[in-house]
Formats: C-alpha cells, sequence, structure tokens
C-alpha cells in the first residue's frame, strides 16, 4: 500500500529536508553567553593574580627572595616623613612559618576526627540520627568563621589554656611544648584548635562521601568471609577511600592556610618566629594582613598586597593538590 | 484436629535481654569507675572525667566481648567505641557554639534592635539602646547586590558543566574549586588593588558586595551543578525530541525541573557569605547610620558591627556582639533550614 501511495506521490515530491548538524543561531548565542559566564572562574582568578602581581611588584623586585626568607617587617622613613627604600624591609617568614603551624595543628587534630566521624556516620549510626548528625556538620560548614573566632576566645581558651598546661607539664622535655615565658593563651595551639573546629566538618563531609561511594560487593564479600565490623573497614573501606580522605584534608588546610578572623579573635599576633606551639605568640599572614592594614601607608600597602599573593598562590596550590588527589581516589582495596 | 502453635518468628540478630544487660552493666561500671578514680588521684575537671570514662569503657567492653565471643569481636568493640568517640568530638563544639551563643547573645536582644540604628549611640552605651537596624539593613543590601552579580554566573557554569559539556570542562571544574580555596581576605585585598584605588577611592557597600559574590560564585555554581546532574536525561531527550532547540530545552525544561534545586544553590550561597568578615573589613568601612545607597558612603553590616563591638571589649559591647550573632546565625539557621527543607521536598518528588 505504501508502494501505492509512494507512486502515486511520485509527482509532488518535495525537495529533500536538509539534515543538518549545524547548530542554529539562536543556539550558537546561547553557548557563546553559557561558555564566557562559565569563563568567570577563569579570568576573575586570573584578575586576582593580575592586580595583586601589578600592586605587589615593586615590592617583591626591592625584596626579591628575602620576602619569603626573612622576618623582618620595618618601614624606614627619612626625617621628611617619606619612606627610605633602602632600608625599609618586608619578609613574611615569620608569619609563613606560623601559618603553617596552626594548620598542621589544626590537621593533625581534624584528620583523625574527621575520619573517625565519616566511618561512624556511614557504618555505625542509625539511620534516623545519620540524617541529624549530617545536618549538623553540614550546618557547621556554613557558619560564619567570626563566630569560631569568638566561641575560641571566650569558650574554647579557657579550657585549651588547662589543657596546654597539661601538654606542657607532661611533655615539657619535647623542644616545640617549651614555653617561656609562662603565657599559655593566644597560643598558636588555642588558633590550631579553632581551625580544626571549623574544618572538621569539611574533612567529614568528603570523607564521608568518599565512603559512602566504596563498592557494595567488597562490602558485602567481607562480610560473607566473616569480617567483623572494623576488619570489613580495614580491609576494604580504608584502601578504596584513603586518596579521598587525604584530598579532603587538603581541601581543610587550603581553608585553615587562609583563614584571617578566627585567628586574628584567638592568637597573639607577635612577629617573631615561634616554634614553640604553646607560646601565647604567633601569626599567620590573613591575620597580620588585617592587623597591619589599619595603619598602613602607600608602601606597606604594597607589601601587603605582595603577602596577600603569596597566600593566593600557596591556597591555589594546595587546592591543586587536593584536586589531584581526589581525582585519583578510588583504589583497589584489599 | 490439632491446632499448628503459631510460632514467633525468632529474630537472632536482636540482643538479648541478658547482653543489654551487660552493656548496662558496662555502662555503669565505667561511671563508676571514672568518678572513683577522679576521686582518689589528683587528675580532676570535666576532661579528666571523659577521659577516664572513655578508657574504662574500652577496657570493660572488650574485657565483656573477649570472654563471650572472642578476640576479633572485642577488638571490633574498641573500634565501635573510638569511633563514636570520633563523631562526639566532631558533633561537641556546633553544641557548645551553639549554646554559648544562645545563653550570651540573650541579655542583648530587644525589640529596639530591630527598629534602631547606632546614629546617636556608641557600642559602649546601656545594652538596651540603639540597635541592629544600619547593620541588618546592610548586610541585606550586600547579600542582595552580590546575589545579583553571582547568581547568573554561577548557573551559568553550572549549565556549561552539565548541559553543554564543552571542551574546558575539567579545568573549569578545577577552577571552580580553586576559586573556592580562596581566602576571603585575598579577595578583599583583589577588590581594594583592582576596584577601590583605582576607580572608586572610597568606601561603599558595591565594593564589599563584589568581594562576597568572589567568594558567593563557586558555592553557588557546585550546588547548581549538583542539581542540575540530578535532573533525569528523559527530559533532555524529551524536549530535544520535540523539536526544541538546546537553548529552548535547556531554558524550558531544565532549569524549570531543578528550580527548587538552584534556588536551594542560592540559599546556600547567601548562607556562605552572610558573616563573612574579613573583607567587610577591608572595604565597606561600616556606617552607624541605614544607608540604603550601596555606591556611596559607607555601609554597616552584622559582621563588622560584631567585630567592632568585640574590638572595643566593654561588657555593654560584648554583650552586643554575642546579641549581633545571635541574630546572625538566626539568619544562617533559618537560610539552612529552608534550603534544606526545599531539597528535601525536592527529592521526594
Amino acid at each position: 500500500m505504501s508502494q501505492a501511495l509512494l507512486s502515486a506521490a511520485e509527482g509532488a515530491v518535495p525537495a529533500k529536508r536538509e539534515i543538518t548538524t549545524k547548530p542554529r543561531f539562536s543556539d550558537r548565542v546561547f553557548r557563546a553567553v553559557v561558555s564566557g559566564g562559565a569563563l568567570s572562574s577563569l579570568i576573575i582568578l586570573g584578575l586576582i593574580f593580575f592586580f595583586l602581581a601589578f600592586q605587589g611588584y615593586s615590592v617583591l623586585r626591592s625584596q626579591g627572595i628575602h620576602f619569603i626568607t626573612s622576618s623582618n617587617w620595618q618601614v624606614v622613613q627619612d626625617t621628611a616623613g617619606n619612606v627610605d627604600p633602602k632600608h625599609t624591609q618586608f619578609g613574611i617568614a615569620a608569619m609563613l612559618i606560623g601559618t603553617f603551624l596552626c594548620s598542621l595543628i589544626a590537621i593533625i587534630v581534624a584528620v583523625p576526627v574527621s575520619v573517625l566521624a565519616a566511618l561512624f556516620l556511614n557504618f555505625y549510626a542509625p539511620p534516623v540520627l545519620k540524617k541529624i548528625m549530617v545536618a549538623v556538620v553540614d550546618l557547621m560548614a556554613a557558619f560564619p568563621s567570626i563566630l569560631f573566632g569568638l566561641w575560641g576566645f571566650f569558650v574554647l581558651m579557657p579550657s585549651a589554656e588547662y589543657w596546654a598546661k597539661l601538654l606542657h607539664h607532661f611533655l615539657g622535655f619535647i623542644p616545640i611544648f617549651k614555653v617561656d615565658p609562662p603565657i599559655f593563651t593566644r597560643s598558636p595551639f588555642v588558633a590550631g584548635l579553632v581551625l580544626a573546629v571549623m574544618i572538621i566538618p569539611i574533612i567529614t563531609s568528603v570523607s564521608r562521601e568518599v565512603f559512602s561511594q566504596t563498592p557494595l560487593d567488597r562490602i558485602q564479600a567481607a562480610y560473607a568471609l566473616g569480617a567483623t565490623r572494623w576488619s570489613m573497614i580495614r580491609a576494604v573501606v580504608l584502601p578504596y577511600g584513603r586518596s579521598g580522605v587525604v584530598g579532603g584534608a587538603m581541601l581543610g588546610l587550603g581553608r585553615a592556610l587562609g583563614e584571617t578572623v578566627a585567628v586574628y579573635t584567638v592568637l597573639n599576633i607577635v612577629y617573631q618566629v615561634n616554634w614553640h606551639v604553646l607560646l601565647g605568640a604567633g601569626g599567620n599572614v590573613a591575620s597580620m594582613i588585617l592587623l597591619k592594614f589599619g595603619e598602613a601607608g602607600p608602601q606597606e600597602i604594597k607589601a601587603l598586597m605582595a603577602a596577600g599573593l603569596v597566600l593566593f598562590l600557596l591556597t591555589l596550590l594546595v587546592n591543586l593538590g587536593a584536586d589531584l588527589v581526589v581525582r585519583r581516589s578510588g583504589g583497589k582495596g584489599r | 484436629m490439632t491446632t499448628a502453635a503459631v510460632v514467633k518468628p525468632s529474630k537472632p540478630w536482636q540482643a538479648s535481654p541478658r547482653q543489654r544487660l551487660n552493656s548496662a552493666l558496662v555502662y555503669i561500671a565505667a561511671i563508676m569507675t571514672s568518678y572513683l578514680i577522679v576521686a582518689i588521684t589528683p587528675m580532676k575537671g570535666k576532661l579528666a572525667y571523659a577521659f577516664v570514662f572513655f578508657a574504662a569503657f574500652i577496657v570493660f567492653d572488650f574485657a565483656l566481648n573477649l570472654f563471650s565471643r572472642g578476640f576479633p569481636v572485642a577488638k571490633d568493640a574498641i573500634a565501635r567505641a573510638v569511633v563514636a568517640a570520633g563523631i562526639c568530638v566532631a558533633v561537641f563544639p556546633i553544641l557548645s557554639i551553639i549554646a554559648t551563643v544562645i545563653i550570651r547573645g540573650y541579655h542583648g536582644l530587644h525589640i529596639g534592635l530591630f527598629t534602631h540604628d547606632m546614629a546617636l549611640n556608641s557600642v559602649t552605651d546601656p545594652v538596651k539602646q540603639g540597635g541592629l537596624l544600619h547593620a541588618l539593613t546592610g548586610t541585606a543590601i550586600l547579600v542582595l547586590v552580590a546575589l545579583i552579580i553571582s547568581v547568573p554566573l554561577g548557573i551559568l557554569t553550572a549549565i556549561y558543566m552539565t548541559e553543554i559539556r564543552g571542551r574546558f570542562m575539567k579545568p573549569i571544574k578545577f577552577l571552580v574549586q580553586a576559586m573556592s580555596g580562596v581566602p576571603s581576605i585575598v579577595a578583599g585585598l583583589f577588590i581594594l588593588s583592582a576596584v577601590v584605588y583605582p576607580i572608586t577611592k572610597g568606601y561603599s557597600g558595591f565594593v564589599g558586595s563584589l568581594a562576597l559574590s568572589i567568594l558567593m560564585i563557586p558555592t553557588v555554581a557546585r550546588t547548581s551543578e549538583e542539581v542540575l546532574l540530578l535532573i533525569p536525561n528523559d527530559l533532555r531527550e524529551a524536549g530535544v525530541a520535540l523539536g526544541g532547540t538546546h537553548w529552548r530545552t535547556v531554558a524550558m525544561v531544565v532549569v524549570p525541573a531543578a528550580k527548587s534545586g538552584l534556588v536551594t544553590a542560592m540559599i546556600l550561597g547567601v548562607a556562605r557569605i552572610a558573616g563573612e568578615t574579613a573583607p567587610i573589613l577591608l572595604l565597606t568601612g561600616g556606617g552607624d547610620k541605614v544607608n540604603g545607597d550601596p555606591f556611596h558612603g559607607p555601609m554597616g553590616s552584622l559582621p563588622f558591627y560584631i567585630w567592632k563591638s568585640y574590638s572595643v571589649g566593654t561588657p555593654e559591647s560584648i554583650t552586643r556582639a554575642w546579641a549581633a550573632i545571635l541574630v546572625l546565625l538566626v539568619i544562617v539557621l533559618v537560610l539552612f533550614v529552608s534550603a534544606r527543607l526545599l531539597s528535601e521536598r525536592r527529592s521526594s518528588k
């Protein structure tokens, strides 16, 4: 029948429709706009780098490598009040060391706690409790940093001071726990604890996500072989999620490195190299910028911009590392 | 005729009364031990109680399981206790923070907070004078302007990642990730060097919003991307099969289907920046008067007010700071809960 129809209509076959994969004009505009919007992150990051480098260039050039290796920060003025470029020194080594010290303490405290919490949420918690706890942890990640700062100053500090004294009492023979003179408040230790509280939710949620992707068949295989819950976790979950946990820890590290207000509130910012974690003196780059910004002259502002550039590159590097590690996650397991 | 006895199904996986009794005894023994040890040794304080209780609990639980069920189970019991301790340590700070803010902020609350600004008062005045009106309006304006800037960019990024899936997908994913790691003070310094010094040469709310949008874009982009990924591919295919162009499919099918999720993304973005302090301190100038114009003059905001009151350091000003934090916390909580409810409704549909 279709044959007949075809032959009947043979005389009036419309021109063959062109089949095209070329996008229409509206689609091309759509793609251009969306791609442009998506490139905003590249543009913004590029602009941040460009402007901070532009402003900090003169300082970076005059100080050279000393900007990150020396710990002198002094603006020398001549009698007319002009900045004397010969003797003015800007070096942020002390603050860089302080940044690493605080972040390291935070990571050391936060990673075990977060991994345990993530394990609990995934493999131990009853469903209702899990739902509540996940919401609570996520909520904590949304808390503003000034809240952590004030809580750290008024609530955590008295307890932390006591813990610091305990540490000093029992482990004082280890050089980094030496405290001289005996000032235990506002130390890098306390700042590290506050930072730990701030990054626990981040590391917990990343670890939880990674652990929950563990293949179910492997988990069940482990149970079928007679594993207890803990031996299942050790044999299957931890090997599978290890690199994800490392990536989460680096994300947390990135946040801890750049934290400003919380550190500023709890830490006694003193411009010196201080390895003694329990001693009440230290600093980090971000809080130093905030501290010095108030009374900074034009030349010093440029130095602060350069410090901001260093901090920016540092967090970028850490995030790059985290990205590479997380992307590699999902190992074999035993 | 014999009636078959109805066999009650047994639940062998459930704890027997004997096992329950045993675990209760372990708890009681651990509590008593902790009291005893803290009483007779020089250790003191809450930390000592918690620590001794934990140690005693592990020892008793281990012993009980070792004798009743063997070594592997006993090892498992230790792991269970340690993991439970981990979640307690992780959750304890948040409970402490919420309790602290409520207890300390409660004294500073009064109705005048929402009707007065601080133009005629200083933070050292008695707590019942002045209010937060300038800070609330300021924060609202800052957030609104930041929303207007960052929501289109964030959602466009998400659409690129899920709908266009172009060549730059991987680099952009990384860049968004990297952007979410930009320290807030660096965002502030950037706006300072790129906008304030060369162009505006003064404080205003708008430059503060610019810095806040840098922090907000990644949050919006990542949450929107997750939401758009949840939209089933059938919808996209149906849209194209009906003859829609790519643009019409995205605009008329995909985005409306993800509407509530995109709103969630916006809310989470707002929650992220509502309390952001460092760039606000560098950029907005923090006035004490209600200022409705984001482009001119210093603009107050909640974080700035908290910071200022805290730095002054008198009892009145610190009470004010806690009251303002309580208000900020309530705002963040409301935003967070509404985002949760929205996304729950979506997932249950």
